[in-house]
């Protein structure tokens, strides 16, 4: 795939801070050794991303939605660095953070990733008073943490006096906020937010949400935003890349996402979102489920729920193409 | 018909503690229609759910029904003992909670436990349970009922065990079924559907809904009526249109804010600031009014008017009106 036509906005090309292609991870889902060799059963093979490219420009928020199984979380942990890629790259200011040999440069781009996890309850160290975890990402490089701790509680929303607390002591949004200061607390340029707000009430998710967009603008954030929930993708992104089964089937800006949604499964994601507005209708919901990712379809992957499926479907997998201002994976898009 | 299905009547749940009694659900009234779904909604720690249990015994110990009276058509329920409780349970009352996998035996095949519900509320052999389980199985949309009826939960899907779940719920056709977050485990596409089924089974059986979630836009999409839920108390009560298109109870209002895409092209949410006073610390007066943009001199003092059944919308002293709605 050459950059020709399939590549991400042009405008995007300076300004760039994320840069994803042909990003694939395989996970080994075999059973042990011993049971293959008396079942006679094959290895398994389950592909949870594959061959996805997208850029994250400076200072935008880019937002992967999908349902469960699609590969938006195993991509954010391959951005981060949790999880090595299978193939393909990720390059933070054209650092490959897989295959680049030279360690001062690899730590320098880490050290401006940061990120925040979906369970506020299991992503803090229990034992740890508030200061140390807050300050943890900059004591772990040897940074000078005194004082940080309290200038970032007050910065998201919380007492200076509540860095001697620990977790438990909080309800889960103040837990939230304590992620996010630590997710501050390297002076990130880029912070993968991988559900931040789904354990949260609505009152709570708007405060977090607020907070969220307020610190973009202070600190010059970039955010990559990963969620299912379509409401509040729409209200944070600038750019939405949507995901199906470890694809990307269309990334398109925010609003024209949203007004001419151009890919069927992405069609009928959007009719299948409750609404707010939706009183007294009637609609017809989608059929059919995510197929087994072990096994996914031939073609295109979408083709078994697909309504407007042809033959060429099912035998040819439709590659990444521009329509419109979009990027659309499907043969019959238009 | 005018006799409502489900009667809640100042109901009141009481959790005797060191520190002094809490109140979860406090003088809750209303009703649910035959064949009408009404979603009960609030954040974590309204006592949305808690309202539900006590409907059906199963309050765990210490919280007890204090006060108030709870009608299933035309009978009082909330003083039977545990034996005849355990009888309506299951047979006018079906339960849909919102893991699938926790409310499903895995050591039995699905049919087996439909069958076992059926054998124990109606009076019919054994091989018509079996016919009549796999009757459940396909109409609540499994495909190949017939062949799926002697698998395991665990070789069934989310949205498909969702589905065994309510055919359980349904099978020995209750009057009530209570829904405790059914979608909320589910992907957006299956939420779609089991919204649907949901609508359809109970037009169609005219069974009574209560469909408890945090989530408006579940609400907008299956209720019929809203009973908002604050702190234990009920805040608003009305058609979901009125409730949703022209909110009274600053509550309400504030809830509606916070939720992305009701305010469509705004850049920030509107917040309700703080958050929902724990149990045991509710202010005096209305237990809203330390967040309330509305607030007037007496909110501090008298309690907030209570909601009676078929009583006003909101349950505020000074509810958005009308005309105020226009000018904005």
């Amino acid at each position: 795939m050459s950059d020709k036509g399939t590549g991400p906005h042009p405008a995007a090309q300076d300004g760039t801070l994320v840069r994803i292609r042909k990003l694939t991870r395989v996970f080994d889902v075999s059973k042990p050794w011993l049971n293959r060799v008396i079942e006679r059963l094959p290895r398994a093979r389950l592909t949870a991303v594959s061959d996805v490219s997208f850029d994250i420009p400076e200072r935008g928020v880019y937002a992967l939605v999908g349902e469960s199984g699609s590969g938006k979380s195993t991509i954010g942990k391959m951005v981060v660095g949790l999880l090595d890629p299978s193939e393909g790259e990720v390059r933070v200011r054209d650092v490959d953070l897989a295959s680049e040999t030279d360690a001062a440069k690899v730590a320098a781009a880490r050290s401006e990733i940061q990120m925040i996890f979906q369970d506020p309850y299991a992503s803090l160290n229990p034992r740890w008073r508030v200061r140390d975890i807050i300050a943890e990402p900059v004591a772990a490089r040897g940074g000078d943490t005194r004082g940080l701790a309290e200038r970032l509680l007050e910065q998201v929303g919380l007492a200076a006096e509540d860095a001697v607390k620990y977790p438990h002591e909080f309800s889960g949004g103040q837990r939230q906020r304590i992620c996010i200061a630590r997710a501050l607390a390297a002076n990130p340029k880029l912070i993968v937010c991988d559900e931040p707000t789904s354990a949260l009430d609505v009152s709570v998710q708007a405060q977090v949400l607020n907070l969220m967009s307020d610190l973009r603008e202070e600190y010059g954030l970039t955010y990559l935003f990963i969620s299912h929930d379509l409401t509040v993708v729409q209200h944070m992104a600038d750019t939405i890349g949507v995901l199906y089964l470890g694809r990307l089937v269309e990334e398109a800006a925010s609003d024209a996402l949203f007004e001419t949604p151009r890919h069927p499964y992405t069609q009928m994601l959007f009719a299948a979102a409750p609404r707010m507005d939706a009183y007294g209708r009637e609609v017809e919901p989608p059929k059919g489920e995510i197929p087994d990712p072990i096994n996914p379809p031939a073609g295109c992957a979408f083709h078994p729920r697909c309504p407007i499926a042809v033959a060429r479907c099912k035998s040819e997998r439709p590659e990444m193409r521009r329509v419109g201002g979009a990027r659309v994976a499907c043969h019959l898009a238009e | 018909m005018s006799e409502p299905t489900l009667s809640l009547r100042d109901l009141t749940v009481e959790i005797p503690t060191r520190h002094g009694i809490l109140r979860p659900v406090d003088r809750v009234s209303y009703d649910i229609a035959a064949g009408e779904i009404l979603g009960v909604v609030g954040e974590s720690g309204a006592g949305k759910s808690m309202a539900g249990n006590a409907v059906i015994g199963l309050l765990n110990r210490p919280a007890r029904i204090a006060g108030g009276e709870v009608w299933l058509n035309g009978t009082r329920i909330d003083e039977l003992g545990r034996e005849p409780m355990r009888r309506l349970r299951g047979k006018q009352i079906g339960m849909v909670f919102q893991d699938p996998l926790t409310s499903l035996n895995p050591l039995l095949t699905v049919g087996d436990q439909i069958a076992e519900t059926i054998l124990e509320h109606l009076p019919v052999s054994r091989s018509e349970a079996r016919a009549r389980a796999i009757a459940a199985l396909d109409e609540v949309g499994i495909p190949a009922a017939r062949d799926r009826v002697d698998s395991y939960p665990h070789a069934f899907s989310g949205g498909m065990r969702q589905r065994v779940v309510i055919a359980l719920a349904l099978c020995a056709e209750p009057s009530l079924v209570i829904a405790d977050e059914p979608t909320t485990a589910l992907d957006v596409s299956v939420q779609a559907q089991i919204i649907a089924l949901l609508k359809r089974l109970c037009r169609e059986r005219g069974t009574a809904v209560m469909l408890v979630t945090h989530d408006m836009g579940v609400i907008a999409e299956a209720a019929d009526r809203v009973a908002v839920m604050y702190a234990g108390r009920l805040a608003e009560i009305g058609p979901v249109a009125g409730v949703l298109g022209a909110p009274r109870h600053p509550y309400t209002v504030g809830l509606m804010g916070s939720t992305p895409g009701a305010s469509r092209g705004q850049r920030r949410l509107t917040q309700i600031p703080g958050a929902m006073p724990r149990l045991g610390a509710l202010p005096q007066g209305c237990a809203f009014h330390p967040r309330c943009p509305r607030r007037g001199l007496n909110c501090d003092v008298d309690p907030a008017p209570r909601l009676d059944a078929d009583g006003g919308r909101a349950a505020c002293w000074y509810p958005v009106t009308e005309t105020e709605k226009a000018e904005a």
